[in-house]
């Protein structure tokens, strides 16, 4: 059973709105990581996406490239985090997406990461660097794994490749709003709408929306467009804060959890 | 191993590996390449700035002294170090200038290491009237300041990069970033045989004007092609440029020259000695990597071969055994500087002082009937504040 698969299934149905918070995973230690996600209400959060700090983080802007940066230093191990994810699995009620770098999904090899991955309870992945013309090996493994891949489609993609990108993306799209790295921006882009709407035009798959969402009006404005809403670094600055005042895990479980709680307050009333 | 596919692909390793968002422009660069390739107008413009800007072709110089004092194979040297701005990064920027300027984008970005690749970009586009930023770690920033004033002279914008360790690395990650987000109207002019295809096919070609030259004037020379040919790698633009058109005369050997720092068992940037395939800024290559694909920090003396990863094509040429790649120490490197301005007065740059330190052993060996070419990819300047640093001595 996928959970990321149903929960988008069901939502998809009754056209509920869903918000996706992205944390650093092992960040500060992986004890961290499960005490956020254990956090997050999947009533509100169709999903959580796990970033996996990378070294050459070339997609992100400074707020995660610090997260990733700091991660490391303290000695991040893939391996710790899946070990811990496995291990609380059963307390973490949200499904989760592993937001992660092909380099490091090369290294393991494809199908033993999935399988790692999926060991740990994680139910997709997002490969930020992974073109749809190099993802033919991922999307096999993963289809046989049931570990779907999710595909950025970009303002950048043209009508040929967004149709192939989201043909391959599943369960949803992940559309990034503008191009550029990561990071809070104060407006959304201006033609953002125009855009999310000319991609359901091509397709009937859900479609979700990040990079530069940063407050509970942004979350509202992109609701009102599409089906998920995708906030990182307005998350990860608050445990950059949080781990530079030392923070105890459960600690930064609360400024997290409560910050989900305040963009979640721009979801449209059930 | 990713899937083999005609991609952009030598053997197993190339390939695109970046955010969808670049693709388009890959595809527009690939696109607007191939039709410059048919186009004879595109070569005669870019012939004519690399003869009366940059000033090729470049001499190919017997050099006797160090001939007689080595005692073996005659050593000859392809000056590249005697181009316009002083290294071989001139012959590819001035192509992807143009390249630039026939796809209508204003901007140009690039990193670069020890500053050469900076330079030469921003002289390229002080010359089209094209505005120019380069990245640059804030470690090389120091270790070449020269080369900073002479970009920022050139009307360039020269960005200092704090993260990561600071060098030719995460040069390249801040211009990818820049890129990302400037992809409509900036052009990324990659300094060497590197990054997502096409970049590593287009600079290789730009850079083949060196082979192409050499075997001309060895030829004229001799008679004959050289029995072995030399050139240092970091990225290995330089070595592409010189092996890539006596890849098929099988009777030539050709060794690439990484560095290795402090030695291989301490501090190195010894790429194809000590890496495995991995993947690293774009593409499918031999890497310097952690157990859970974590770019391993990496050192050379010398800014411009202190990088993790490979051109694609060196790392297929490695495969083969078409090409064989050894390495030489940071203290080799040195000597090979001093060596080279003492018996020939010719000063070299320390990427270039790797290969000679490696070739002062190959042509040792040699009877004098045989004839070794050393790419000296660069000249020394930029260099001697750094040198005499580390040899104790202060140039403030």
């Amino acid at each position: 059973m996928n959970r990321l698969r149903q929960a988008f299934e069901q939502r998809h149905a009754t056209g509920r709105r869903t918000l996706i918070p992205y944390i650093t995973g092992g960040y500060p230690d992986a004890a961290t990581t499960v005490a956020i996600l254990r956090r997050v209400d999947p009533r509100t959060c169709a999903c959580a996406e796990i970033g996996i700090p990378f070294s050459d983080p070339i997609a992100d802007g400074p707020v995660i490239q610090t997260s990733f940066a700091r991660a490391l230093e303290r000695g991040f191990r893939v391996e710790t985090l899946f070990g811990a994810l496995e291990q609380q699995r059963a307390d973490i009620a949200v499904p989760l997406a592993a937001m992660v770098s092909y380099s490091i999904v090369y290294r393991r090899g494809p199908r033993a990461f999935i399988a790692a991955a999926r060991a740990a309870g994680i139910d997709a992945l997002i490969v930020p660097d992974l073109a749809a013309e190099e993802a033919d090996e991922l999307t096999a493994i993963g289809r046989e794994l049931d570990c779907p891949l999710i595909m950025l489609v970009a303002p950048t993609s043209d009508a040929a490749r967004r149709r192939r990108l989201a043909a391959l993306s599943e369960p949803f799209i992940y559309y990034q709003a503008l191009a550029g790295v990561t990071g809070e921006r104060s407006a959304l882009p201006a033609d953002l709408a125009a855009h999310v709407h000319e991609l359901r035009t091509e397709t009937g798959k859900p479609i979700c929306v990040g990079f530069g969402i940063s407050t509970p009006a942004h979350v509202a404005a992109v609701a009102a467009i599409a089906d998920g809403v995708i906030v990182g670094s307005a998350l990860v600055r608050r445990m950059n804060a949080a781990v530079d005042q030392g923070a105890a895990a459960e600690e930064i479980a609360t400024v997290v959890g409560d910050a989900i709680d305040e963009l979640a307050r721009g979801l449209p009333a059930e | 191993m990713p899937q083999s596919n005609p991609h952009g692909r030598f053997g197993p390793f190339g390939g695109q590996y970046v955010p969808e968002v670049l693709m388009g422009a890959l595809g527009q660069l690939e696109r607007e390449y191939a039709s410059a390739q048919a186009d004879p107008a595109f070569w005669k413009e870019l012939d004519w700035y690399l003869k009366d800007f940059a000033g090729r072709p470049s001499p190919l110089y017997f050099a006797r002294r160090l001939t007689e004092q080595l005692g073996g194979a005659k050593v000859y040297l392809k000056r590249e170090d005697l181009n316009h701005t002083g290294a071989h990064k001139i012959n590819n920027t001035l192509g992807q200038t143009l390249l630039t300027r026939r796809m209508g984008k204003r901007r140009v970005i690039a990193e670069t290491g020890a500053g050469q690749h900076g330079v030469a970009t921003a002289t390229a586009c002080a010359a089209f009237g094209l505005e120019c930023v380069v990245y640059m770690g804030s470690e090389d920033v120091r270790r070449q300041a020269l080369n900073v004033y002479r970009m920022r002279l050139l009307g360039a914008q020269c960005v200092p990069v704090e993260s990561g360790q600071r060098t030719l690395k995460d040069a390249i990650n801040e211009a990818l970033r820049d890129w990302m987000a400037s992809v409509a109207h900036t052009h990324y002019a990659i300094g060497s045989v590197m990054g997502p295809h096409p970049f590593p096919t287009i600079v290789r070609d730009f850079q083949a004007v060196i082979g192409r030259e050499l075997k001309q004037q060895i030829l004229a020379a001799e008679g004959r092609l050289p029995d072995v040919v030399l050139a240092c790698v970091g990225g290995g633009s330089n070595a592409a440029g010189i092996f890539y058109p006596l890849i098929d005369d099988r009777e030539v050997r050709l060794i690439g020259v990484e560095a290795t720092g402090e030695g291989l068992d301490r501090r190195h940037a010894a790429t194809l000695a000590k890496g495995r395939p991995g993947v690293l800024h774009g593409m499918h290559t031999i890497v310097l990597q952690d157990d859970d694909g974590q770019t391993l920090p990496v050192h050379s003396v010398s800014a411009g071969l202190d990088y993790p990863g490979v051109g694609p094509e060196h790392a297929y040429w490695h495969s083969t055994g078409r090409v064989e790649y050894v390495a030489a120490t940071d203290a080799e490197a040195l000597d090979a500087f001093e060596l080279l301005s003492r018996t020939e007065g010719i000063i070299p740059a320390l990427e270039p002082a790797h290969a000679l330190a490696h070739a002062v052993k190959v042509a040792r060996e040699l009877p004098p009937d045989r004839l070794v070419v050393i790419n000296l990819s660069g000249r020394g300047d930029k260099d001697c504040v750094e040198v005499a640093r580390l040899r104790g001595q202060s140039l403030a």
